[in-house]
């Protein structure tokens, strides 16, 4: 179905190839999972299928690429419409028209199609994507799971034999992202499309697709085979194809269901050596928490665990007693001096937050999770001054952040926003960081410093829009870290990033948090969250529904458990490296946890 | 496609027993030390099973299973009679739902809205333009008030909640301030009305002999004052009209009953549309994030380093949806003869030029005589020309409105409205164009007010938009 033939992809003004002598066969009805770190070509390859490269974006191919039958070289990206449709990453750069029948006949009419075939086609598709029910609504007021299955809708709706979807998955929550892929997954069983899929975040898809093409490196030859194959080498790879080599799993689990069948010896390893793992309790019901101002989780975030077994039994009576009370005065622990207490937000009529209660204690990580439209930008954004709780107090640092001037605030938090480019005024890295000193009156060289540290090797005459995604977010890192905030918060640090710049991440926030930064994420990066944060807090409808320990709050929902945490279940393992830790302590002569 | 074969997704793969390391010394683990159910854990990892999502309403029939079957269509219409939000009593039933303001449902009452009775948008704007038209006609502040109140209660009655449909409140406003700077001015700057009743005199500034005629200051009368506000009330009436017409009809639709040769045209429009919410909102965000790099978020200097970024966004998105539109079949275009491209050139070339002549004769003194028969002819050929630049578009149009009865008779109803005033004009000026010097009450001549009433047909027949969607959230 696709053939590309020796094809070498060179952008105008670039030195090097960015696709080398790429020889490649997708057969007809496979779904093909392309993954490789960031800036290997991906989305070049991509759009060599639809034949945007070179045609809309300029550069020389050489080589064929064919698609059903088509040359890219001799029919532009609007003659092979038919044949293929392209979804982004980006669902509201896709859309063309403004409701969403009108966007799914729209390829539909440029086609060229008779009226009563794209009505029936139409009719089709709302049922195929289950879009039925919103058939009218204006494309903006969709949540973003819709509109990217209104995008592929769109696309779907000509017929195409070939699907190539770039990151479709990347800016949606869990929940969401299972949707697109629950409609993929059905796309290539029921009609035999064929799908050509970029993704990051392996764990949401590598184990829906048929085959995988791995690029290892820029310009390098890349390879195709089955999803076993290829992890078992790649230098991307999600959680349960690392715990997968690191218990000599073979062939590699792809899923959970995979892992969970093999995993009951290490379960039990584990289990037996360490009852407890460290740092966590098994107690998996505290979380339901809910509404009380999350008082009582802060310092078990802090104190080292419960005694085991215990605490379900003594806590369960105070649940139900919290629950039917009505909700006791929200008690402050920890630093007193940073909290929202009962603050509500409202947008026109909604209430984006509703009576929400957060303390934030010194040195503490948080991860806000909840799907898109929970309310996390919005209470970052409160805890950062820029919106105003209709009612209720904030302080940061004993302060009223949006009474106090921007350029006070600067000391106490620093907030790094969805896209960083917001933050990213000047047209050098240079004139950015000396901004930034400015703006801070730190003493000049301060941030250039921590761009330093952050992204050793990126020159000074670089403009901020050239850098890659990560480079950009730790550059938005740098200039807000360059007023020392002891509160610092981010809004979905981990979009659009790889496994590698995650891992950097990781070890940045680290090391901020042990300075003593209270950092607070926003994200729907489980993984992340497991990694990194103390407590996790779960928002729902503007609402706190959960708060406490990552361990007790994630292992126990299906959705924002991390995948080490699901094949390991009921242990309260989340990472990797927690197990790697534990399995190579257990080798060492007497652990201390052994003895428990 | 042709072949719809269902490859699994995963390998089927048995699990080897022995496939992991055994740890040593491990007594063998009893399966039951795990108790919590794997398939609760297991629910996140996706579902393997292409299981419908919960938003998926239940379905009416299978789904085409490769994606050409035809349902019948009467399920079809069950499909989207599942869509609509409100379903409405039956006809003749007595109680009308309360979100129909408690009109009743008769076999003659308008039905709701939907996407296949919607009205023209055509529709709407000859309607209101013929509320202009009766508009400029009268300057009697009564009439005018009418006017005003006959599309104010349409506009009531018949607007959606979409986003062009609160563009109302804005022209109102801006009507009402035009009203008020004629009022300034006339004050200021005075008026050649003779007037005498004085009011009040202001201090006169004396201007240069150059500036004669130029009065700044001065005195001021009741008839001048008077002239100046039915003046004003007719120049806010027709602003009234168009932003009744600008939210009642959706402008997207309106663009796509352009003729196939100017499509492009209307895209470029649409997705200008599009792009300026976007801005103010990428203007809005950034101004806001200042307050992250410790800067003021107000100010001219905020809008200035912002300004860059903003339009460098646009850019990008302008760039990312030409390539999506290309990709999606935006400007395929079908062979034409050459002929037939030469003849479109020259019949819209000479169409225009045609055009210039005759609007030049019609306007000129003394070429009354062939402005007309010009005019015509170069807008016919113009016409042709357009319909033969048709050709080369091979799109198709989904669900076009179509301009049934009820297009006709709102369309009609303003077009009948602009025909009594014009009528009444010749026969009753002086009911139209009440006196101000001397200073007379204006009369309320009842045979145009009655006139004015046809105006308000569309909130009778014009299909009743659906109560609002409730946010879910």
């Amino acid at each position: 179905m696709i053939r590309f033939d020796r094809v070498s992809v060179t952008y105008d003004g670039a030195d090097a190839p960015t696709l080398k002598d790429v020889d490649l066969v997708v057969p007809e009805g496979e779904l093909v999972l392309l993954v490789g770190p960031s800036g290997v070509g991906k989305s070049t390859l991509l759009g060599a299928v639809s034949g945007l490269v070179p045609h809309f974006t300029g550069g020389t191919l050489r080589g064929r690429v064919t698609v059903a039958g088509r040359d890219t070289r001799t029919h532009m990206p609007r003659e092979l419409a038919d044949v293929v449709g392209t979804v982004g990453q980006d669902p509201l750069a896709h859309f063309v028209t403004d409701t969403v029948e009108d966007e799914l006949a729209y390829g539909m009419e440029s086609l060229g199609l008779a009226p009563a075939v794209m009505r029936r086609r139409v009719e089709e598709t709302l049922d195929l994507l289950g879009l039925g029910d919103l058939r009218d609504r204006p494309l903006a007021s969709l949540s973003g799971g819709q509109q990217q299955r209104v995008a592929i809708g769109s696309v779907l709706t000509p017929h195409p034999q070939v699907l190539v979807l770039d990151e479709p998955t990347s800016a949606l929550d869990p929940a969401a992202a299972e949707e697109v892929l629950a409609v993929l997954q059905r796309l290539v069983h029921d009609l035999g499309t064929t799908v050509l899929m970029a993704e990051h975040r392996l764990e949401r898809v590598v184990q829906y697709a048929d085959r995988v093409l791995l690029i290892p490196a820029p310009a390098a030859t890349p390879l195709l085979g089955t999803p076993a194959e290829i992890m078992a080498v790649s230098p991307v790879h999600p959680p349960v194809v690392t715990l997968g080599r690191l218990a000599h799993w073979a062939p590699l689990p792809l899923s959970v269901r995979d892992a969970r069948r093999r995993a009951a010896p290490l379960r039990a390893r584990l289990s037996d050596a360490f009852p407890v793992p460290v740092g966590q309790t098994p107690a998996p019901r505290a979380f339901e928490a809910r509404g009380s101002g999350g008082s009582a989780p802060v310092h078990t975030a802090v104190h080292p665990p419960h005694p085991t077994g215990s605490a379900p039994t003594t806590r369960r009576p105070l649940l139900s007693r919290l629950r039917t009370a009505p909700p006791p005065p929200p008690s402050v622990q920890g630093d007193p001096a940073t909290h929202a207490r009962n603050i509500t937000v409202r947008r026109g009529r909604a209430e984006v937050l509703r009576h929400l209660t957060l303390a934030i204690g010194k040195g503490e990580t948080i991860a806000l999770m909840g799907r898109n439209g929970a309310g996390k930008s919005t209470l970052l954004a409160t805890l950062a001054g820029m919106i105003e709780p209709t009612t209720g107090e904030v302080r940061v640092a004993g302060r009223a952040p949006h009474r106090t001037p921007p350029a006070d605030m600067v000391h106490h938090v620093g907030l790094v926003p969805q896209d960083p480019r917001d933050i990213l005024y000047a047209d050098t890295v240079a004139a950015e960081c000396e901004a930034a000193d400015a703006d801070a009156r730190a003493t000049p060289g301060t941030c250039r410093d921590l761009v330093s540290a952050l992204l050793p090797g990126v020159p000074d005459d670089t403009h901020p829009r050239d850098l890659s995604e990560g480079q950009r977010l730790a550059l938005a890192l740098a200039l807000v870290l360059t007023g020392r905030p002891g509160l610092l918060l981010l809004d979905e640090p981990t979009r659009g990033l790889d496994y590698a710049a995650k891992t950097r991440l990781v070890e940045v926030l680290r090391g901020l948090a042990a300075a003593g930064h209270s950092i607070v994420l926003a994200t729907h990066d489980v993984e992340l969250a497991a990694e990194l944060a103390q407590r996790v807090v779960i928002l729902a409808g503007g609402e706190i529904v959960a708060d406490g320990p990552t361990a007790e709050v994630v292992v126990s929902s299906p959705a924002f458990a991390p995948q080490v945490a699901k094949i390991l279940a009921p242990g309260h393992w989340l990472t990797v490296s927690q197990v790697a830790a534990a399995l190579a302590g257990r080798e060492a002569p007497v652990p201390p946890e052994a003895d428990a | 496609m042709t072949h719809p074969t269902t490859t699994p997704a995963q390998p089927p793969t048995p699990p080897p027993p022995g496939a992991f390391p055994t740890p040593p010394g491990t007594s063998p683990a009893p399966p039951g030390t795990s108790p919590a159910p794997p398939a609760i854990e297991a629910q996140g990892s996706g579902g393997s099973a292409p299981a419908p999502t919960a938003a998926q309403p239940p379905q009416p029939g299978a789904p085409a299973r490769d994606g050409r079957d035809v349902l019948p269509p009467d399920l079809y219409v069950k499909a989207r009679r599942g869509g609509t939000r409100a379903p409405r009593p039956a006809p003749g039933t007595p109680t009308g739902g309360a979100g129909n303001g408690g009109r009743r449902a008769g076999r003659w009452s308008a039905p709701e809205a939907s996407r296949s009775n919607a009205l023209h948008a055509g529709a709407w704007w000859l309607w209101a333009l013929g509320l202009a038209t009766a508009a400029s006609r009268t300057t009697n502040p009564l009439l005018l008030g009418m006017i005003i109140g006959v599309a104010g209660y349409v506009v009531a009655a018949r607007r959606t909640d979409a986003p062009w449909a609160r563009s109302y409140g804005a022209f109102v406003k801006l009507g009402l301030f035009v009203l008020g700077l004629r009022l300034v001015f006339s004050v200021v700057l005075g008026s050649p009305i003779p007037g005498t009743h004085l009011l009040f005199t202001l201090p006169e500034v004396p201007l240069p002999a150059w500036a004669q005629g130029v009065r700044f200051g001065g005195r001021v009368t009741a008839e001048q004052l008077v002239f100046a506000a039915y003046d004003g009330i007719r120049l806010a009436t027709l602003l009234i009209c168009v932003g009744a017409a600008n939210s009642l009809a959706n402008p997207a639709r309106l663009l796509k009953s352009l003729p196939a040769a100017l499509y492009e045209a209307g895209v470029a429009v649409v997705v200008a549309m599009t792009f300026a919410p976007n801005m103010v909102a990428d203007v809005v965000r950034l101004r806001n994030a200042r307050r992250l790099r410790g800067r003021p978020t107000g100010g001219v200097k905020a809008i200035l380093q912002i300004g860059l970024p903003v339009l460098e966004g646009a850019l990008e998105r302008s760039v990312a949806m030409a390539a999506a539109m290309d990709a999606r079949g935006y400007g395929r275009t079908a062979a034409v003869p050459p002929a037939v491209r030469h003849t479109t050139n020259l019949l819209t070339l000479g169409g225009l030029l045609g055009m210039c002549a005759g609007t030049y004769g019609l306007l000129a003194a003394d070429g009354a005589r062939f402005g007309t028969p010009v005019l015509v002819g170069g807008l016919v050929l113009a016409l042709a020309g357009l319909r033969l630049g048709g050709r080369r578009s091979i799109r198709t149009r989904y669900r076009p409105d179509r301009w049934g009865l009820r297009s006709w008779l709102v369309a009609g109803s303003g077009a009948a409205v602009a025909a009594v005033l014009i009528r009444a004009g010749s026969l009753d000026p002086a009911g139209l164009q009440p006196g101000v010097v001397p200073l007379v009450t204006p009369g309320l001549p009842l045979w145009p007010a009655a006139g004015i009433l046809i105006g308000l047909l569309p909130a009778f027949v014009a299909p009743l938009p659906p109560a609002p969607a409730k946010e879910s959230p």
